[in-house]
């Protein structure tokens, strides 16, 4: 190791051991103070029930295409 | 884990809505912890558990039961955290005396008065969510390399330059304020 790369490791070193006496580390049995469970069932009543923007995208660009191409109406009918 | 864990996962997997909440029942604190190492902030990490789970529920029938659910949710949870973070990138939400608040402790290092400690948490709030997250978990949580690549979706060996790169930016934000590691 050249004197660069010591000064490197060492001035990576000390920032390191400068952040962990500044900023305290999550304890192991830290928990939340309440039960999440009434809030996740709340979650699924507020999901949104709108289609999501590519699924309009994706019936914007089939629409332009039948409209450009009418003929593609029955052949896109038959793959459905 | 319990020995029914691995029915309950199954079940879980094929969409059942009791082994959805027994599973979120034996893993809510566990995916609330890692999302907290991650925001330092209790009450959003009760919100981003909520929205992980929602993100789990949905993502249901993707599950690989060989992979462990811990590690999956995991992953999913440093996403939801990832969002989170850029979301308020320009706000400075990591506040020492709240940290200290969550923990349970008091920073007591003498050395270190509490302005200094206070810049050093906003400079670090102002580092990049990816590179962020990957320096909290590794210098400030110490949490196992291998977990933090693998919640990232990145090797060890990119985490490793996260944390670098993250310490390195972090040294000339803190000399630009007069403070020398």
């Amino acid at each position: 190791m050249n004197r660069s790369d010591h000064d490197a490791k060492h001035s990576q070193d000390s920032i390191e051991l400068l952040l962990q006496s500044s900023l305290p580390r999550t304890p192991d049995d830290a928990a939340p103070a309440r039960d999440l469970w009434p809030a996740v069932l709340r979650r699924f009543d507020e999901a949104p029930t709108a289609p999501p923007w590519f699924d309009w995208a994706l019936l914007g660009g089939i629409v332009a295409l039948a409209a450009a191409f009418p003929v593609s109406i029955p052949i896109f009918l038959y793959y459905l | 884990m319990p020995p029914s864990s691995t029915n309950v996962l199954d079940r879980f997997r094929q969409g059942d809505p009791d082994a959805f909440e027994a599973v979120f029942r034996e893993y809510q604190a566990s995916v609330y912890r890692w999302v907290l190492r991650i925001v330092h902030n209790a009450a959003a990490a009760e919100d981003l558990t909520i929205e992980t789970f929602w993100r789990i529920y949905r993502a249901h029938a993707r599950f690989e039961p060989a992979r462990g659910f811990a590690a999956w949710a995991r992953r999913i949870a440093t996403h939801a955290a990832l969002d989170w973070l850029r979301a308020h990138k320009n706000e400075l939400v990591l506040n020492v005396e709240l940290c200290a608040d969550i923990s349970g402790t008091q920073v007591t290092d003498p050395a270190v008065s509490a302005e200094t400690r206070t810049k050093i948490a906003q400079a670090f709030a102002r580092l990049p969510p990816g590179l962020r997250i990957a320096a909290a978990l590794a210098v400030i949580e110490q949490q196992p390399q291998k977990e933090i690549a693998e919640a990232l979706g990145i090797s060890i060996a990119a985490v490793k330059l996260r944390v670098f790169r993250a310490l390195r930016i972090l040294r000339k934000d803190l000399e630009q304020q007069g403070i020398r590691p």
